[in-house]
């Protein structure tokens, strides 16, 4: 397992989220989730302009054996999405906290993010699910 | 409880994702589910297929009773080590499983049904053997690898003793041979398999399946997990028992009438195998459903149980995957009998449109016609 950089917070649900300082959340989901999956071999991105609801389905990511919603972990306005993954969704297999991030939500309510899982408590989690 | 194969800690050196697949621990993948699918295609890997039921039918009547209780003619089966694909059913036609049946000599053929279906299986073939004297053994004590590939069966070849190389290469395709490796281990080689490639299945001892596993690694065959098995048969236009038929399903309904053999007997009246009065009913009035072959080619995934939209009303997909040799989704889908016209598949509410297509969508490595 690749190491959880520490500016990230997650939800159970395996999202990770990261705050870019200008009010702008970066999503995607985590290596564990990445792994879980299997090759993923289709995105379906949410439109620039929608505005989502934190905890709401708002992408999903299609392995070969899974399709897997992704959840919005802040409420705002979608102002970005990874356009690289419908011709290269693998690229979250291989790097899920970098080139693999799916969308940006301008938030509302930036400390929506603090109510999230520290790495650390991620990690934890992790291992629980494993024992 | 959960069922290991003696290949299970073999498979965890190795890095296996392990899943539950019909309460048998088995790898799904060993890193890339898609890597092992293409390694398939254009070289060779093995898979691990002990958690398979092999059964032996033994007994002066072991010919007449398959011709009551498989839906093809074992009357094929000409030469011992011969093989053949059919259908159990049930008396209104229905699939209780489909196996291979292999002829190794007039009082003794031998049963690879799936692992899923083991329990009802052993109960009816015991049940409807009575009446032919015929011993019904189930064999635990072998392990199975399929090794399959453009370079399986000189991979395989390549472990056998001197003696038993040249007759084992000359195996055709659906017959099988006993042989023994060079570390003295006794398998029975089938020139069958799952994937739509060439290859073999191999039964061995289960003391000695890691030894031969361990064989085949040294000489270069890389493992492959269940995920691929399942894209490689699903491109090869292979059913998967429990998902594409069952016993609600006729043969007709599963496009596998190619395997159902209305034949006559020696005396001139038609074989009376169990399920043949349904068929032939059916036969007769036309089945009400079909099994069709779609491909998409938008981007998406077609997945089980999904709805199907036809010109004659809904159906549903069976088996559906992303195809990795086409880079596009592909399935099976029940649907109404009659041209189906303009089908679409309901993604999350979306109506997407896909093209009804020939299987198999893959045949060595290439996509079909049409595909």
């Amino acid at each position: 397992m690749s190491e959880i950089p520490g500016d990230l917070k997650f939800l159970k649900s395996h999202e990770w989220a990261r705050r870019e300082g200008d009010g702008k959340v970066t999503v995607g989901i985590s290596d564990h989730a990445q792994g879980l999956l299997g090759d993923l071999v289709y995105v379906e991105l949410p439109n620039v302009g929608d505005r989502v609801e934190a905890g709401n389905a708002c992408a999903v990511v299609e392995s070969v054996k899974a399709a897997s919603d992704v959840y919005t972990p802040v409420t705002g306005k979608v102002v970005e999405v990874n356009t690289a993954l419908s011709d290269k969704p693998e690229t979250i297999n291989e790097d899920a906290y970098g080139d693999g991030w799916i969308f940006v939500i301008e938030a509302e309510e930036p400390d929506q993010l603090n109510e999230l899982l520290s790495p650390d408590d991620y990690a934890e989690l992790l291992e629980d699910d494993d024992h | 409880m959960t069922q290991k194969t003696i290949l299970n800690d073999t498979h965890r050196a190795h890095g296996a994702k392990m899943v539950d697949f019909g309460g048998w621990d088995m790898p799904i993948h060993y890193g890339s589910q898609i890597d092992e699918h293409h390694l398939v295609r254009q070289d060779a890997g093995m898979f691990d297929v002990s958690h398979m039921t092999v059964v032996d039918l033994t007994g002066p009547h072991v010919r007449a009773f398959l011709r009551k209780l498989v839906a093809n003619s074992v009357d094929k089966l000409k030469a011992p080590g011969k093989a053949l694909y059919t259908a159990m059913l049930n008396e209104q036609g229905g699939v209780i499983d489909d196996l291979i049946v292999y002829f190794m000599s007039e009082e003794f053929f031998r049963l690879v049904v799936n692992a899923a279906t083991r329990d009802k299986d052993l109960a009816w073939i015991t049940e409807q053997a009575k009446a032919f004297g015929v011993a019904v053994r189930e064999r635990p004590e072998f392990g199975m690898v399929a090794v399959q590939g453009p370079a399986a069966r000189e991979k395989v070849i390549g472990l056998l003793r001197a003696e038993d190389r040249e007759r084992i290469g000359k195996l055709g395709r659906f017959a099988a041979g006993e042989a023994t490796t060079t570390d003295g281990i006794p398998v029975f080689v089938a020139r069958t398999g799952y994937t739509g490639e060439d290859g073999f299945e191999v039964i061995v001892p289960e003391a000695q399946t890691v030894a031969f596993w361990n064989a085949l690694h040294a000489a270069g065959v890389r493992p492959a997990g269940l995920g691929a098995r399942d894209t490689l048969r699903l491109e090869a236009g292979m059913n998967l028992y429990g998902q594409d038929m069952d016993e609600t399903v006729s043969p007709y309904e599963a496009a596998l009438a190619w395997t159902v053999a209305l034949d006559d007997q020696a005396d001139g009246k038609p074989r009376d195998f169990i399920g043949r009065a349904a068929l032939e009913s059916q036969k007769a009035g036309g089945a009400p459903r079909q099994m069709i072959g779609l491909v998409m080619d938008e981007k998406g995934v077609l997945r089980h149980g999904q709805k199907v939209l036809t010109a004659n009303g809904e159906g549903e997909i069976l088996s559906g995957t992303f195809s990795p040799t086409l880079g596009k989704a592909i399935a099976f889908a029940r649907v109404p009998a009659g041209e189906p016209g303009d089908v679409r598949v309901d993604i999350r509410g979306r109506e997407v449109p896909v093209r009804v297509v020939k299987f198999p969508f893959v045949r060595e490595g290439k996509a079909q016609p049409g595909v």
